[in-house]
This record gives C-alpha cells, sequence and structure tokens, in this order.
C-alpha cells in the first residue's frame, strides 16, 4: 500500500475553519468541528456506497447538494451540513425509509442498538405520512449462524460491501432492481446453499434488524435449568476485550473474571477458558510446523485452520491449499473435545451429562461445531451450543446481573489455565506470535530472549516478514480480512506453478479485519479504532500473564504428562486433529 | 442535386388533356431562353391527384403548387421563380380554401429539418464502408492524425461548443481535455448507445444508418486524448444496429481504419461492442461502467469523474451516440462552422424522436433555436385526427411537460429546463386532448420507478411512494393533501438523489401539476377525468334519443353489461361494466357517451 | 481489401466520388434505395426489398442497383424508398408495398413519371454536397 503523503486540506464547516487530511472525507471534516451528519449507510471500514441519502450537505453558491460520505475533501469548500432545508429533505428520506420497514421495534434484535430506530427518534418522527409498503419475503434460516430478515432490510448496501470487498466472498448482492430489489444470495439461492462462510462481518456492520446472529441464548437458560447437565462453558479470547462495551465500558477494557462470575451465577457447573486451549493448539500445530520444516513430513507453507470462517472459504475458493492446512483444530473444538474426554475422566463425570457451550465473537463458530464428524472425537458434540458476544450480553442482562459491579473471579481448573500466548490468539498476528514463542523452543530448546515478536504485530491487511530462529529463517505471512488472503495464497500458486521454493513457510489467516476482537458476533459499531482498543487489550493481558508461552502453561504440561501424552501422538490426533475436503462455491 | 430547382409537370391523363405538353414545351423553351436551362430540369411526372384544378406544375426545391397553369404561364415561371427566386403568387394553391380536397400531402418535413447528425441516415448504405468514405468519411481522422495536433482537436470542438446530446448537456471538450491531461498507462473511450427512453430511437437509427460516423468520432478522441480502446455499450434489444456496428468495424479493421498503426500514422486504437441487458440505468454514465466492467449497473457518486476516473479506474471519455456523430463534421467543417449554427447557448443540432398524437411522427433533426411550433406543425404536420393540441414532453421520463403557451420558445439546453422540462436525448411526444395529464405523468413515473436501480433511498422509495399516489389519485382516491405530499417527496428525490435519473424522476409529475393543476383537481375534488381516460373515474352510457336499438354493441360487449330489446335504446349496467370503450367504438349513431 | 495507406483511402474515396456523381453504378443509371433501419424492417422493408429484386429480374430490366440504406426518418410511412433516376427528380415514396413497388417500376422507372400518391418528400438537403448552406 501506498502511503498517502500527509497533506492538509482548509476548508469550512458551517463558517468554522477546519484543516483535514486529504482525501478524507466531509463527514470526517464536520467531525472534525464537533458536526455529525446522519448516515445509514457510510460505515468507516467500507468505501462510501453513497445510497441513503441523509447524509447530503450543501456546497456554497452550488444548487446541487452533495454526499458528505462520498466527497472527498477540497481546498477552500465551504459546506453547510444543518439548516432548514437539509432538515426537511432529510427528515423526508427518513420517513420513506420508514414507510418501507416494519415498525416492529419492540420486537426486532437491534431494539435500542438500532441506527434507524435512534434517527426517527432523533428526528421526531411520530407518524407515518407515506403509505408503507413492506417487502414480503420469509425469513432465510438457512445457515446455523446468521438469519436473514429481508422485509427489515434498507437496502444500505454495508453486506454487500462487506461480503464481496472486505471478505471477496461474494456471498451477498443486490438481486432485482427498483424498490423490488433484495439482498441474497445469488438466484435467490438460501445462503447455506451460497459461498457464504458464515463470518458474520455483515451482521456486525448491519445498521438495523435485517442481518442477525441465530439467537440461541434460549438453549442456554434451558441447559442450566436441566438438573441432568452439567454445563461446562469456555470463553475465547477476544470477548474478554469487547463484551463491556455492552455495558458501556471502554473498548479492550479485560472483564475476564467478572465474565468467570457471571457465568457462574448464570449457572453454568464449570468454567474453562479457550485461552487453555489455544495453548494446546498452539502445542499441536507448532509441533507440525517444526516437523514440516525440519522433516519434510507435509506440504510448505503451513497455514493456520483456527478460523472456521477461512476454513469454509479454503475448502471453497482454494482446495489446493489442503495439504497446507494444518490438520489442528481450532482451539474451541480442542477445548470441547478434552472436556469431555479429559475432564469428564477426571472430574468422573458421564459425558453423555456434560453440555458444552462456547462463549464467542464469532458466528461461524456456532457452524463450526457440526462442520463434520470430526467435531465429535469424544464420542458425543463435543461442543453442544455457542453463543456469540452479543448474545451473552444480553443474557448477562436479561438475568439481572450488575455485570459493572460484581467481583471477578478465577476459571476452574484443570483446563482454565492460560499463558499470555493463548490470549493474543484473538488478534491478527497474535497466532503467528504464540506460534513462533513456542517453536523457538521446539527448536532450539530454548526460550526466546524476547517474547514480544513486534514484527507480526500490526494492522495491514497482508504483512509478510522472517523470523530468526538462531540462525534458522522462517518466512512468514499474516493476512485477516478474507479479501486479502488472495494476494499471499496467489504467490504460493504461482510458486508452485513455476517450480519454485514457496515464498513463506508458515501463514497466519484470519477472515475477520483486526482478527477475531472484530469478529462477526462482536459488540456493533465495531471500527479500526475500536479494533485497535481491543487488541490493545489483549496484549496488555498477554503482558501481565504470569506465563508468556504456551508450553510453560502448568496445565498444558500436565494434560501432556496425564492424558495426551506429547504432541502429535495418537490420542492428540484423535481429539485434536481434524480433515479438510474440497467443497462446491454453491452446493447445487 | 446535380440541378438547383426541379419543374415538375403534371403528365396525368387530366392534366395531359388540358395542355400540360404544351405547358412542358413552354418551360423547357423558356428555360432556354433565359439562359437557366443548366440550373433547371424540367420533369414530367405522374398525376399529383389533384385534377379539378390542373394542370399543375410543381417547383422544387421550395415546393411551389401552382394551379391550372396555361402555357403562356411558363415564361414568368421561369422569370420570377426560377431566375429571381419568387414565387408566382397568382398561380399558387389556397390550402386554406379547400384543404379536404388536397390529396397530394403537403409535407414539409424535411424543409426545417438540417441534417448533421444524420447527414447519411437515408444516403448511404450503412454495411459498405466505401459509400462513407465517398461522402468525406474519415476525412476527419486524416486531419486528426495528420494534420492537427490533439490540442488543436480539442480546441476546434471549444470554438464548436458542442455539447454532449445524451441528456445534461455537458461541454465535450471539457470532458476531453480533462481525460486529455490526467496521466495513466491506459485511456479509454466509450460510446453510450443504452438509449433507454420511451419513444426514443434517435440513437438506433444513427448507428443503423450510419456506424462509421460513430467509429471514426471515437478513433478521433482516442487519438486526442491518448486511448488505444474503445468500447461502444449498447442495449442487446438492438440487434440491426449491432450487426452494423460489426460489419462496420469489420469493414474498417480491413481497410486499417481500426487496429495497429491507423493509415501508417503510428496509432493503435481498436472498438469492442459490449451489450448492455437494456436496463435504463444504465444509460447513467457511471452504472454503464460499471455494467461494461461486469458488475451491476449501479451508479457511484462523482467525483470523480469517468473523464478523471472512470473504466476499471482509468480516464475514460464517454459520449454518447449522438455526440459522436457530430464529431467528424466538427472536424471537416471546422469549428466557427458549427458554431454558427444553432442558439447562442447551445450550438449545432439535435435529433427528436417525433411521437404520439402527431400527423407526421418519425426522427427529425433540426438546428437548435427551432421552436416546439416548428417541429410539431412544420416538421410534424401537426396534431392528428384534427384534435386539440394539449402538451408535448420533451426529456423522456426525466423531462417535463410544455404547454401551448410556450410553443414559442426556442429550444435550446437553457430554454426547455427553464420550462421545467430538459433537452433529454430526444424523445418528444405529443399529446391532444384526448390525453390525461395525470395519467401521462403516471406513465412516466411507472417507468422510472419499474428502472430505479434501487441503489439510493430517495429514488427507490420515493420514486414507490408517488406512483402509490397517483394511482390514487386516478382512482379518485385522492385528497389535496396528496399534492403536499408529493411535492415533499418529489423536492428530496431531485435533491438527495444519487444520479440523475432519480434526481429528474419527479419531474413529469412536478411539471404536470404546475401547469395542469386544474386537471389534477378535477380528479381529487370533482372525482372527474376530463380527457375521459382514468377507468374509474368514468361510466359509459347509453343517450336513448340516439340509440336506435341496432344491439351492436349489446353483441361485441365482452362481459354482457349491455341489454336491450331490437329497436329498443338499450342501457348499460355500470356494474358489469368494465369501461373497455368497445361499444364506443362499435356505435353508428353516437349513442354512446363516456362521463 | 489489404490495410490502406492514406494515399490509398485518398485515391479509393476520390474513385467513389466519381462513380457516385455519375451515378452510374456498373453501367447502371437508375438508383433504388430502401431505407432498412429496424423500423423499415418492422414496416416490411425486407418485403420490399425482396419485391424490387424479383420483380426487376422478372422483367429484365437491368439498369437499376437495389441499395439499403439506414432510416430516412420518415417513420409515420414505413417502408421508405427513395429513387434516383435520370431526367427524374430523386423522390422518396412512402407506405410502399408489393403493388407499389410494381407501380414505382411501371410508372417511374420505366414510364418517367412519379408515382404521385405516394411521393412523400423529396431527399433532405445535404450538408456533405451541398457545403451546409442553410
Amino acid at each position: 500500500m501506498r502511503r498517502n503523503q500527509l497533506s492538509i486540506v482548509h476548508m469550512k464547516v458551517n463558517g468554522m475553519p477546519v484543516e483535514v487530511e486529504a482525501g478524507s472525507n466531509i463527514l470526517a471534516a464536520a467531525k472534525k468541528v464537533n458536526v455529525n451528519i446522519p448516515t445509514l449507510c457510510y460505515h468507516p471500514d467500507l468505501p462510501a456506497w453513497a445510497a441513503c441519502g441523509l447524509c447530503v450537505v450543501k456546497q456554497e453558491n452550488s444548487p446541487k447538494l452533495l454526499r458528505a460520505c462520498a466527497t472527498p475533501v477540497q481546498e477552500n469548500l465551504s459546506i453547510i451540513t444543518h439548516d432548514a432545508e437539509l432538515y426537511q429533505i432529510r427528515k423526508t428520506v427518513l420517513e420513506l425509509i420508514l414507510s418501507s420497514h416494519p415498525s416492529t421495534c419492540l420486537t426486532c434484535g437491534r431494539n435500542g442498538t438500532c441506527e434507524l430506530q435512534r434517527f426517527a427518534a432523533e428526528f421526531g418522527i411520530r407518524e407515518q405520512p407515506y403509505e408503507v409498503r413492506l417487502v414480503d419475503l420469509p425469513k432465510d434460516t438457512s445457515t446455523t449462524s446468521i438469519v436473514l430478515d429481508p422485509s427489515k432490510c434498507i437496502k444500505c448496501g454495508r453486506c454487500v460491501q462487506v461480503c464481496q470487498n472486505m471478505q471477496g466472498v461474494y456471498a451477498l448482492e443486490f438481486i432485482g432492481r427498483g424498490d423490488q430489489t433484495v439482498i441474497s444470495p445469488a438466484a435467490s439461492l438460501p445462503l447455506n446453499d451460497s459461498p457464504c462462510i458464515k463470518c458474520g462481518q455483515c451482521s456486525a456492520h448491519c445498521p438495523v434488524g435485517a442481518i442477525f446472529e441465530k439467537d440461541e441464548t434460549q438453549s442456554f437458560v434451558k441447559a442450566v435449568s436441566d438438573p441432568d447437565k452439567h454445563v461446562v462453558v469456555q470463553v475465547a479470547p477476544a470477548v474478554r476485550v469487547a463484551l463491556g462495551e455492552a455495558f458501556n465500558l471502554p473498548a479492550g477494557t479485560i472483564t475476564t473474571n467478572k465474565i468467570y462470575s457471571a457465568l457462574r451465577r448464570l449457572g453454568a457447573d464449570k468454567v474453562f477458558d479457550t485461552n487453555f486451549s489455544a495453548d494446546l493448539t498452539i502445542m499441536e500445530e507448532g509441533t507440525e510446523l517444526v516437523r514440516r520444516l525440519t522433516t519434510g513430513s507435509g506440504a510448505i507453507p503451513q497455514i493456520t485452520s483456527c478460523c472456521p470462517a477461512w476454513t469454509d472459504y479454503m475448502e471453497k475458493y482454494y482446495p489446493d491449499m489442503i495439504p497446507n492446512f494444518s490438520t489442528a483444530k481450532s482451539p474451541m473444538m480442542m477445548q470441547g473435545a478434552v472436556t469431555k474426554t479429559y475432564y469428564a475422566e477426571k472430574a468422573q463425570i458421564d459425558p453423555a451429562k456434560i453440555y458444552s457451550v462456547a462463549i464467542m465473537p464469532c458466528t461461524a463458530k456456532k457452524f463450526e461445531k457440526s462442520r463434520d464428524d470430526n467435531m465429535r472425537s469424544s464420542g458425543f458434540a463435543d461442543v453442544d451450543l455457542v453463543l456469540t458476544t452479543r448474545e451473552f450480553a444480553r443474557l448477562i442482562k436479561a438475568s439481572g446481573i450488575d455485570f459493572l459491579e460484581i467481583e471477578g473471579e478465577e476459571a476452574d481448573s484443570p483446563i482454565g489455565m492460560y499463558a499470555g500466548a493463548g490470549t493474543i490468539f484473538g488478534n491478527t498476528g497474535g497466532v503467528m506470535e504464540a506460534a513462533i514463542r513456542t517453536a523457538y523452543h521446539l527448536i532450539t530448546g530454548e526460550e526466546l530472549p524476547n517474547v514480544n515478536v513486534e514484527a507480526v504485530r500490526g494492522m495491514e491487511g497482508v504483512r509478510s516478514g522472517e523470523v530468526d530462529i538462531k540462525g534458522t529463517k522462517v518466512k512468514v505471512a499474516i493476512a485477516h480480512g478474507m479479501a486479502n488472503v488472495a494476494t499471499i495464497l496467489e504467490e504460493i500458486r504461482e510458486a508452485r506453478v513455476m517450480g519454485k521454493e514457496p515464498p513463506y513457510q508458515f501463514i497466519e489467516v484470519m477472515a475477520c479485519r483486526g482478527g477475531c476482537v472484530a469478529g462477526g458476533g462482536q459488540p456493533y459499531s465495531t471500527t479500526d479504532d475500536i479494533r485497535n482498543k481491543r487488541i490493545a487489550g489483549l496484549y496488555s493481558d498477554d503482558e501481565r500473564s504470569t506465563y508468556r508461552c504456551s508450553h510453560q502453561n502448568p496445565e498444558i504440561i500436565q494434560i501432556y504428562d496425564e492424558f495426551l501424552g506429547e504432541p502429535l501422538s495418537e490420542k492428540a490426533h484423535h481429539l485434536l486433529h481434524t480433515t479438510y475436503q474440497e467443497r462446491k462455491i454453491y452446493k447445487h | 442535386m446535380a440541378f438547383r430547382n426541379y419543374i415538375l409537370v403534371c403528365g396525368g391523363t387530366a392534366c395531359e388533356s388540358s395542355k400540360a405538353g404544351a405547358i412542358y414545351d413552354a418551360l423547357v423553351a423558356e428555360c432556354r431562353a433565359q439562359g437557366v436551362s443548366q440550373d433547371v430540369q424540367v420533369v414530367k411526372t405522374g398525376c399529383f391527384g389533384f385534377c379539378e384544378q390542373g394542370p399543375i406544375v410543381k417547383v422544387l426545391p421550395e415546393d411551389s403548387f401552382y394551379v391550372q397553369v396555361k402555357p403562356e404561364d411558363a415564361k414568368e415561371i421561369v422569370s420570377e421563380h426560377i431566375v429571381k427566386g419568387r414565387e408566382v403568387r397568382r398561380l399558387l394553391y389556397d390550402k386554406d380554401s379547400s384543404k379536404k380536397h388536397a390529396k397530394v400531402e403537403d409535407i414539409k418535413f424535411y424543409q426545417k429539418q438540417f441534417r448533421i447528425v444524420l447527414r447519411n441516415c437515408g444516403f448511404i448504405d450503412p454495411e459498405n464502408i466505401d459509400e462513407y468514405i465517398a461522402r468525406e468519411g474519415y476525412v476527419a481522422l486524416e486531419k486528426t492524425l495528420f494534420d492537427m495536433t490533439p490540442d488543436d482537436v480539442i480546441n476546434e470542438l471549444k470554438i464548436a461548443g458542442l455539447r454532449g446530446r445524451g441528456g445534461a448537456g455537458f461541454p465535450t471538450w471539457m470532458k476531453w481535455n480533462f481525460t486529455k491531461q490526467v496521466e495513466a498507462d491506459e485511456k479509454y473511450i466509450v460510446c453510450n448507445a443504452d438509449e433507454g427512453d420511451p419513444g426514443a430511437y434517435m440513437d438506433r437509427s444513427t448507428l443503423e444508418g450510419d456506424p462509421h460516423s460513430v467509429l471514426e468520432a471515437m478513433t478521433i478522441a482516442g487519438h486526442t486524448v491518448g486511448a488505444r480502446q474503445g468500447f461502444i455499450y449498447i442495449r442487446a434489444e438492438y440487434p440491426l444496429a449491432i450487426h452494423r456496428l460489426e460489419v462496420a468495424m469489420k469493414q474498417s479493421r480491413e481497410y486499417g481504419l481500426l487496429g495497429k498503426n491507423i493509415l501508417g500514422s503510428g496509432f493503435d486504437f481498436d472498438i469492442e461492442i459490449r451489450l448492455g441487458a437494456g436496463a435504463f440505468v444504465c444509460g447513467e454514465e457511471t452504472a454503464l461502467l460499471a455494467s461494461i466492467e461486469g458488475r451491476r449497473g449501479m451508479p457511484v457518486p462523482r467525483p470523480p469523474f469517468p473523464a478523471v476516473r472512470g473504466l476499471w479506474g482509468k480516464p475514460t471519455v464517454i459520449n454518447n451516440v449522438e455526440t459522436w456523430a457530430n464529431i467528424p463534421v466538427i472536424i471537416l467543417k471546422g469549428g466557427p462552422w458549427f458554431e454558427r449554427i444553432g442558439t447562442p447557448d447551445s450550438h449545432g443540432t439535435k435529433v427528436f424522436a417525433l411521437t404520439g398524437k402527431i400527423r407526421n411522427s418519425g426522427l427529425v433533426e433540426v438546428p437548435m433555436g427551432t421552436t416546439l411550433r416548428e417541429i410539431i406543425y412544420d416538421v410534424g404536420g401537426g396534431i392528428a385526427h384534427d384534435k386539440e393540441f394539449k402538451a408535448v414532453q420533451t426529456g423522456g421520463p426525466s423531462g417535463g411537460v410544455i404547454t401551448k403557451d410556450y410553443l414559442d420558445t426556442p429550444i435550446d439546453f437553457g430554454s426547455l429546463t427553464k420550462l421545467g422540462s430538459m433537452m433529454g436525448s430526444g424523445g418528444m411526444i405529443v399529446m391532444d386532448e384526448d390525453d390525461c395529464i395525470v395519467d401521462v405523468a403516471k406513465f412516466y413515473l411507472n417507468f422510472t420507478v419499474d428502472e430505479s436501480c434501487g441503489k439510493c433511498a430517495p429514488c427507490r422509495i420515493g420514486g414507490r411512494s408517488l406512483a402509490n399516489i397517483l394511482d390514487k389519485i386516478t382512482k379518485g382516491n385522492g385528497t389535496l393533501e396528496d399534492l403536499d405530499k408529493m411535492e415533499e417527496i418529489g423536492g428530496a428525490m431531485k435533491k438527495a438523489s444519487l444520479c440523475a435519473l432519480g434526481q429528474t424522476a419527479p419531474n413529469p409529475i412536478l411539471s404536470t401539476v404546475y401547469y395542469f393543476k386544474d386537471e389534477y383537481l378535477a380528479h381529487i375534488v370533482e372525482k372527474r377525468c376530463p380527457a375521459g381516460k382514468c377507468k374509474s373515474l368514468i361510466t359509459y352510457s347509453i343517450n336513448t334519443e340516439k340509440c336506435i336499438g341496432c344491439t351492436a354493441c349489446a353483441r361485441k360487449c365482452p362481459v354482457q353489461a349491455i341489454t336491450g330489446e331490437r329497436r329498443a335504446p338499450h342501457t348499460i349496467d355500470p356494474a358489469l361494466c368494465i369501461k373497455c370503450g368497445i361499444c364506443l367504438e362499435t356505435c353508428k349513431f353516437g349513442a354512446v357517451e363516456v362521463r | 481489401m489489404a490495410k490502406m495507406t492514406l494515399e490509398e483511402l485518398r485515391k479509393l474515396r476520390d474513385t467513389k466520388k466519381n462513380e457516385i456523381k455519375k451515378r452510374d453504378l456498373s453501367g447502371r443509371d437508375t438508383q433504388i434505395v430502401i431505407g432498412m433501419g429496424t423500423c423499415g424492417i418492422a414496416a416490411g422493408g425486407k418485403i420490399v426489398l425482396d419485391a424490387f429484386l424479383s420483380e426487376l429480374e422478372l422483367r429484365k430490366i437491368d439498369n437499376v442497383i437495389v441499395t439499403q440504406t439506414g432510416c430516412m426518418g420518415l417513420c409515420y410511412v414505413e417502408p421508405t424508398v427513395e429513387v434516383i433516376a435520370p431526367d427524374m427528380p430523386p423522390v422518396i415514396y412512402g407506405k410502399v408495398d408489393a403493388s407499389v413497388v410494381k407501380r414505382i417500376i411501371d410508372e417511374h422507372v420505366v414510364g418517367k413519371q412519379m408515382v404521385s400518391d405516394h411521393v412523400f418528400d423529396r431527399p433532405s438537403a445535404d450538408i456533405i454536397k451541398d457545403g451546409g448552406k442553410r
């Protein structure tokens, strides 16, 4: 990426002089003087789509209105953002949008977080002046992760842009035209038959309740009230630095211990942590990498497999990379497997009675838990229920738990302790960094002198570099935001065709920009600013950890001693590894 | 034409018997005597069908129609008309006195026209490049390749003052200049042939009749701005135009007028055809470019303009067919020649597809500044079936209506916009007293509602809301408040829609409400459709005094709503009547009435 | 024809111009031009073209060349046909059908008399030839 030279543009917003970076839009310029211009379609993650028409502003001495989202700032530009005429136009546009949107706010998943609802309130809309015409199409509940409700869609286009541009998936598209336009997969197929990878970024960007996570909070409530069920919960790394936002805490606030205690109040019998199995993943995947590098036992580069959306994408779009995939399961699935085997044995509980719940930042995890028979390695469903961070927040609120005030508690043993390496699984570059810390140990027998591997940190969509493991150079690459993976994989394909050495040896991929911290199940309104704060939260969680490397985690050492033997042992293979298969991009 | 004048002498039997032969001889002799026989050809023609006034002599090109001519009149016809150019008034036929007898159509279809764009349409075989070349074809390209610099070309366009004929009227030279000035590894030339206005077919006819003029112009543009590739975006519903373009491109490539090293100049340029699926919005340039790129045809905000960042992000000159067809003539005859045609605001000509309740519907090209009256009454021959003129709609679904009071407005880009309409691409639909203005507005609005891409909320939802309100009004359920709502929605659409489709979609409504408020009020307050068009507001009945009981209407009625004894007055049951109007057409006695 | 140089193009143009000026296309002095835009074809232009060709062949008339052109603009009287014959003014006939074709050949081409009830206009002024005099 070419870095823009930061030249400054001087302009006026409502008569106030503003200095703003060239290349930014009028929305940003207005923000500099504390003026908010309403918009329903613009999102800082995405290029301006200019669909909703709310952000129109006036340019001095010009009869034509400009769209603040799509108009770049210019020297000497003078903009009026609010006056009586603009108010009236915006109100009319808003009323028009409301005339095509059901007024069922009370029963909507976005009640209270809906952007349209907020503007309707701010503009004081009290009646429906125009004839209401709603889209009469059924909800698409075909996937296990995401529900599309076309009747609520306002066609802002964010989901389509996210799906196509950020994620490169092309599951969603505008179908039909005019007021017959709907957003759906091609040929109006059910989402589950489409290329959808269930990443849920569409649901995280939807301003209204038209795309949302499949809500399964009731299953949790039922499970904890069933005396025959032993409810065991794991919590993913990224949840702990984002959940607080649902309770008005700043992004990045670490709430791990409050989460543990909230879960116990909610009725969980045992509270473990996915971070533990993130450490376990590093043991397996790191060992696998070292073997591939030193014995030539597998394809190079090795590519991480802990992101289920990415795995689905690979199986659909890059099946030729299957040999390169780490066979290690994701931390969530490893945790589920050892919960119903190791923990069950140790606690002498019938695994059939264990109800394994995962709190995840991710909608794809709802799909992952039943993707194939490898997800039943314990003989039962290794994970029974996945709740996203958003569902979890609702559950806490509905249960009357004062999240801000409750005392924090510790996780249960023996699969609840984690090293810093496990917690940074939640952000881009984190799996790579965790793997390097342990691979160094595995290769050299020594500890990495400085565990902060700054070289692999950052927010660029594609990063690559070289890691020096005492003279052994390992070429690594990182991609996040699904569309970015193409750059790296095409390089690999090209090298393969040309018969050249692969350009990388280890690659980390996460489907969502920033990694799991900005997963499709995380609290709304995620921007790069929020991503960075959540990531900073995880790194500080890492830094304050007693152990920084996965192989140092005492409970990890214990599980290998007591149960698994060693990484890549037969038992480990059975419980902690999986297989992949080519899938059609469209099911039929 | 080789001769300045033609004198046509009727050689029909009737005229022949009344000394037409002698008149012919006299005219030939007079021409020789007065020294004009080189300029004039005297021809015997077939019967003019106007024998009661014979013998008849017609002089072209003035179209003077002399009646009851005697051999001794020949001298005066030659000396006055041919030599001095003055009509011999005493011999002229007085058209008004006996109009209904006139069998020869008194048509001035071409007389007020000035055909620049259509210069070759109807002259050449469009599938034969030689005919185009023979008519100064590719001379302009020669000039631009060998005699002119790119700046000269742009300057010529600037002097000519050519404005885009697609609708908005943006100066063509500026577009080209923007693209020329941007540095880029690749630039593109695009021809917008996605003609979509209802009733408009100017571009189709131009491409069918003269495809090379567009190819030549695009090549000139390519050389001027530094592009090597052009695209013609044309709707798939135009198979003949596509075929003719393909033939023309093949011939041009064979002749080396397209492809590598054109005419040995070292300049490479080629053109590809891209077919559109016929979405109206793809006439909007950014949507068109998206469609060429293989994406869904939806507009994106400008700036950046395509001239700077267009096809695949590269600078792109995009003009419509009519604009392109002007270019070779401007280069050939020079900017000043073009600049003199038209009005100060708009130079050159404009092609219109003249349709509706007009006697001579057709494709016409007139200089800018021609009045609507001249187009409708002179070129178009007036309103069909001697009905009353009501309004003319220009600019298609983006335009508005213009009423009788403004018929003498000289048309150009500015004047039409001032009247609440617009030039548009050139659709011109004439309406008479039988047309309901609310119905007309509804027709156009339904068109834009169907053709809206659905991207931006004001257009997508606003258009539908307006259509709903109009539907209510035509069904007799409108309220006065609806008029305010329409203005509110229309205003928001004009200001907040993303592209011209949505911004102009309310025009047909806003302009009809402005000029024909009474007619809207009749629908809303009196629940009456003055033109008798809105089915919900009219009733059919039989005037018992006129009805003779022939039973013709009852037999034709598809729903058996008409009853009555033979030879006794019939009646229509309003509960059964579906208002199809068949009885009205059937009745020979004018007994069926519509109220 | 191979790719042309500038000189070749100019030569070709001059040759073709002369041919057209003489109205002598391969020894044939009469030209019948049929409007074959979409509008003309839809109104029966192809039938008219076929009628001319078969009628001329039937009568063994060989001084006539039949060509096509685009829309002449007179949409209300399609199909339209322009006839350019020696000693006759060029004229556009409208509403032409097979029977009118026979009359055009009989009366105009052979008899040198115009088929007046189908005359709809004379061709428009030509900016290319007349230099755009207005």
